[in-house]
């Protein structure tokens, strides 16, 4: 068995199947055809179930599959057949919660394409070569958001000034427990 | 034409508005990527070009080797810009192209800069893109900064610097193992993922020392791990430790389960399920252990997380395996999920209840599934299926409503690995419940009335022609089976004769009536049917007498074919057309022992329907065909058996030997191939002198000594023996390598012409009675047993003494016996106290040999032994005994 819990792969599909973005930890899909074939899997077999309250899971081709949707986004985490499925929930959870905050609340499929940057960078700060990284959203949101807040005057000052205050705060308080 | 073009224009227009990528192309964007090299470079713009190139690698476009390199060197312009945001960028950037090892100078500096910034960001994310696209050369150069951050003050440099060592441990461990002490350090962060990175990275420099890793689980699960994956991880390393000392403590209680049990009560649910699962992998665990584990989970199947229902009935699914009352307290929570909206819980559920069950709640259970079954995924179905094939075997009384729920799903929709599971399932009933056999065939035969795969129909045919004319009344069956061959394709059709075949060889009542079915076969369109109609009309004699059907015919139409496929067609393929008929007698038999990945592989399946796995390719044509080509060899007769090769040498010596047994009839033949590790010498007159002095009943009557063994090109020398004819002598041998050797000069590789007269002692060789006894499986063990009859049975007990596991007494005797286990009972399911183990073979002499081997545990350790033997000869029973006994 493996003993450090990894991740194979973390996907942000649309309500279509097609991607938003995604990455990939393992070598169990070389190739792009396969990956695609992967989220097709993944999507049909998901995509009647009602996950938007609670993360729901299922199990197929030895991967265990965590997945949350909202609106016309679909997360999704998977992890080996081992994988203790608690923890993959928590890559989940953190991964869902720091888009919604980094999207301030518009979850949806332009939001994210148009913050896909954001997006790009959260997958980057959650896990690391399939480790992870960080689970806590508002540490998440708030690594992603501290890089672009000098680039460029956002749209809506006031409220990403908060958002990052808040984000900053929780941020402050994780680190001093 | 126009209509659609504008109608797509439409879509277009839609799509514009709902994706800021829309109409995004390639070319364009690398275009775009010229503004990273303008000298005021504008932050925003470039990070809009960044993440429109990273947008086009997330959608699967490939980016060539020249684009890759071109978008390598702008981006690594925009180091000059001073924005966080766009810096950010270009590492996600730089880790995307994963840039070959010259392009990795180019920005090496710069990232070595950002690792000494002030920033914690720029130090964290240099850490992390330059470890990632790194070598080994650079790393030393950049080891004292990693040093350094791995015990940095800011959390995120930290982790950034310990997740890097994780990945660089697998490409530069003696690097990585040199920060140990940095590591430890970090272990008692206050930051949690702190811990967790540097608890995992801190095992792996460890994992190889089991003293270092006692010591770290035992002085941290004193302590206070603070961040709950590391407290998942330290569960793990514990029950690891558990694991590998399990086999040292004798008695009393089980190291650190203490902190596996209070890990049940930590307030993080990933902690609180890692233990509980933990401890329900335990080896050997007892149902004490167990209960608190249970409990737990059981707080999780009401949960109103799908996640936790999940892993708490999949765990629980495994426990009811290997102790099944432990889990029947959580009945009662387990039946409520057989509605869940989940499936997948909903399944993992109703197998664990099939597993749990007693005899009354079946029906209950059963209707319950039927609900159930129409709305799953064929996948799950089959999970199912099995449950309740297991099901029927554990309550036989309760075949009928079993049975009937079988054949109601054979009848419904579903893809060919469902059917084929059910199928299974019912050929499996049949043959260990006798009351199901009647209903059972029934159902199959209803089935291929209707049934469009042709591998299941074949199948099905070939069974009922064992199972149906054993029947009360066999002639109800011959309506279906003759309704193949009107209605199928022609392999079936071919099936569906064999099987009418073999009724009329069974049933002298239906002869004349089987008679007329193969005559109308004749003018079948398909020669394979008209073919097998003729020869069994001729064989069955079906000129009109009706005479008592023949023991040989019998053999022929029933006896399974014991040579393995692949030897058949091998010697097929090398049978040259010529007078001499094709002998199906000078097939070898052996089947070659299994590749290891293979035997790795569980083979614990009920076969079914399926024959006995074909042997893989033989080298035994190869040996052969070397032997037959040396004349002092060729009047030695058939080849019975080759072993496997035995090292005579250890490995990385001057000269490696390894020698292969070959066994003839009344001779044995020493293969010792050689070979010469040495550039600088040329070996010549190679001869392998055999002292034969604790071998009395061998002689030795030639040798052939290999003329030159050139550095690295393996050669062979022969020797053999000769030895009482069909008697299975033992016997040791002691072996000297002898030769010439002379000096090679490495420039031109040409040898001197005087050479030395040296020689290499080699380790001894035995030959054993396994050497006598082919490995020869069969289809069906018990019709075999059955047959052999019990007249020349031997059975006796033995005590094997005291073992590490039942396993390894069982592998012991096979080892010992060198025969085939058949139907997977080679494989000790861990926990058990007996096992039986089935074996066959066949014996120097072409006799046939099986072998019942009961194990059991008596005491702690000690295993004792029933062993039972059945073969065509009763010498020969009495030497398998003697085997045993002597080993």
């Amino acid at each position: 068995m493996e003993l450090c819990p990894l991740i194979k792969n973390i996907l942000l599909l649309d309500s279509e199947g097609k991607r938003i973005a995604v990455k990939y930890y393992s070598d169990d899909w070389p190739t792009n055809s396969a990956k695609e074939a992967f989220e097709k899997a993944v999507f049909t077999k998901t995509q009647k179930t009602n996950a938007r309250t609670e993360a729901e899971i299922t199990m197929f081709d030895n991967y265990i599959v965590v997945y949350k949707f909202v609106q016309d986004l679909h997360f999704f985490v998977t992890g080996g057949e081992n994988e203790n499925e608690i923890i993959l929930a928590t890559v989940l959870q953190g991964f869902f919660d720091a888009v919604g905050l980094l999207l301030r609340g518009n979850e949806d499929k332009k939001e994210a394409l148009e913050n896909l940057d954001l997006i790009l960078l959260c997958l980057d700060e959650i896990v690391d070569g399939g480790v992870i990284l960080e689970t806590d959203a508002n540490v998440i949101a708030g690594k992603v958001d501290s890089h672009s807040m000098d680039s460029g005057a956002p749209l809506s000052e006031q409220t990403i000034t908060q958002a990052l205050a808040t984000a900053r705060e929780h941020l402050a308080r994780s680190l001093l427990q | 034409m126009a209509q659609p073009l504008v109608k797509k224009d439409d879509d277009r227009d839609e799509e514009v508005e709902y994706s800021p990528f829309f109409g995004i192309e390639k070319g364009a964007v690398l275009q775009e990527a010229r503004v990273f090299n303008d000298p005021q470079l504008d932050p925003q713009r470039c990070s809009q070009v960044i993440t429109k190139l990273l947008y086009l690698l997330n959608q699967g476009e490939a980016f060539t080797k020249v684009e890759a390199t071109e978008v390598f060197f702008s981006v690594t312009k925009l180091f000059q810009s001073k924005d966080l945001g766009l810096r950010r960028m270009v590492y996600v950037m730089i880790k995307e192209l994963s840039p070959s090892a010259d392009e990795v100078i180019m920005v090496t500096s710069s990232l070595m800069k950002d690792m000494t910034s002030k920033t914690d960001m720029y130090r964290a994310n240099a850490i992390r893109v330059l470890c990632r696209i790194t070598d080994g050369t650079l790393l030393t150069q950049i080891e004292r900064y990693l040093k350094q951050a791995i015990v940095d003050k800011n959390p995120v440099v930290s982790s950034a610097a310990l997740v890097s060592g994780i990945h660089l441990l697998q490409t530069n461990p003696e690097i990585v193992k040199r920060w140990s002490n940095e590591v430890q350090e970090a272990v008692q962060s206050r930051a949690a993922l702190v811990q967790f990175h540097a608890l995992a990275l801190l095992h792996q420099i460890r994992q190889n020392d089991r003293l270092a890793v006692n010591k770290l689980v035992s002085s941290l699960t004193r302590g206070s791990v603070r961040s709950p994956l590391a407290q998942c991880l330290l569960i793990r390393y514990t029950s690891q430790v558990i694991r590998e000392s399990a086999n040292n403590t004798q008695t009393g209680d089980r190291p650190f389960y203490d902190f596996l049990e209070g890990c049940l009560r930590h307030k993080a649910e990933m902690v609180i399920f890692e233990a509980a699962r933990a401890i329900t992998e335990l080896n050997g665990v007892t149902s004490r252990e167990l209960t608190p584990a249970i409990t737990v989970l059981q707080l999780f199947l009401s949960s109103s997380k799908p996640v936790l229902r999940f892993a708490a009935v999949r765990t629980l699914n495994k426990v009811a395996m290997t102790h099944p009352t432990a889990v029947t307290n959580c009945n009662i929570d387990m039946e409520s999920l057989i509605s869940d909206q989940n499936r997948s819980i909903a399944t993992l559920a109703i197998t664990t209840l099939l597993k749990t069950g007693n005899e009354s709640s079946v029906d209950r259970l059963m209707k319950q599934i039927t609900n159930f079954m129409s709305d799953i995924a064929d996948e799950f179905k089959i999970v199912v299926v099995e449950a309740i094939r297991s099901l029927c075997l554990k309550f036989p009384l309760k075949h009928r409503s079993l049975m009937n729920f079988l054949s109601n799903i054979l009848r419904e929709e579903g893809g060919f690995e469902y059917k084929k599971a059910i199928v299974d399932s019912i050929v499996i009933l049949i043959r260990d419940i006798p009351e199901a056999k009647e209903t059972g065939l029934l159902h199959l035969c209803e089935f291929i009335e209707d049934c469009e795969f042709t591998y299941l129909s074949t199948q099905i045919l070939h069974f009922l022609g064992i199972e149906g004319p054993k029947t009360s009344d066999p002639s109800k069956y011959i309506r279906y089976i003759y309704n193949r061959v009107h209605l199928e394709n022609a392999t079936v059709r071919a099936g569906a004769v064999s099987t009418l075949a073999k009724f009329g060889a069974m049933v002298d009542g239906l002869k004349p009536r089987i008679f007329v079915l193969l005559r109308r076969c004749l003018f079948d369109t398909d020669d394979e049917v008209r073919d097998r109609a003729t020869l069994y009309l001729n064989t069955l004699g079906g000129d009109g007498a009706v005479v008592e059907t023949g023991a040989d015919v019998k053999e022929f139409l029933f006896g399974s074919l014991d040579i393995p496929l692949v030897n058949l067609e091998n010697s097929l393929k090398n049978y040259e057309p010529s007078e001499k008929p094709f002998d199906i007698n000078f097939v070898l038999k052996e089947v070659k022992t299994q590749p290891l990945a293979e035997k790795k592989a569980p083979g614990k399946k009920p076969t079914g329907l399926g024959a006995p796995p074909p042997g893989p390719p033989s080298t035994v044509d190869a040996y052969e065909k070397l032997l037959s080509s040396i004349p002092e060899f060729a009047n030695f007769g058939k080849l019975f058996k080759s072993s496997a090769p035995v090292e005579l040498t250890e490995a990385e010596t001057e000269y490696a030997v390894n020698v292969v047994k070959h066994i003839f009839d009344s001779h044995v033949v020493f293969q010792y191939n050689c070979t010469n590790t040495i550039p600088e010498q040329l070996l010549e007159n190679v001869t392998v002198l055999v002292d034969a002095s604790e071998a009395e009943e061998f002689a030795e009557v030639a040798s052939k000594p290999l003329r030159s063994l050139p550095y690295d090109s393996p050669g062979q020398t022969f020797v053999a023996f000769e030895k009482p004819e069909g008697v299975p002598s033992v016997g040791k041998f002691s072996n000297m390598l002898r030769f010439i050797v002379k000096e090679v000069d490495p420039s031109t590789g040409e040898a001197e012409d005087d050479g030395v007269e040296d020689e290499y002692q080699l380790e001894d060789l035995e030959v054993v009675a396994a050497d006598y006894i082919l490995k020869v499986g069969v289809s069906n063990f018990r019709n075999a047993w059955e047959s052999m009859g019990s007249d020349f049975e031997r059975v006796d007990e033995y005590g094997l003494g005291p073992r590490d596991s039942l396993a390894e007494a069982v592998n012991a005797v096979i080892d010992l016996l060198g025969m085939q286990p058949c139907e997977g009972t080679e494989v000790v399911s861990p926990n058990s106290r007996s096992h039986t183990c089935l074996l066959s073979g066949v014996y120097i002499g072409n006799v046939k040999v099986l072998v019942r081997l009961q194990f059991g545990l008596d005491g702690p350790k000690d295993v004792a032994m029933k062993l039972a033997v059945r073969s065509e000869d009763e010498t020969v029973s009495d030497a398998i005994h003697e085997i045993v006994a002597s080993g």
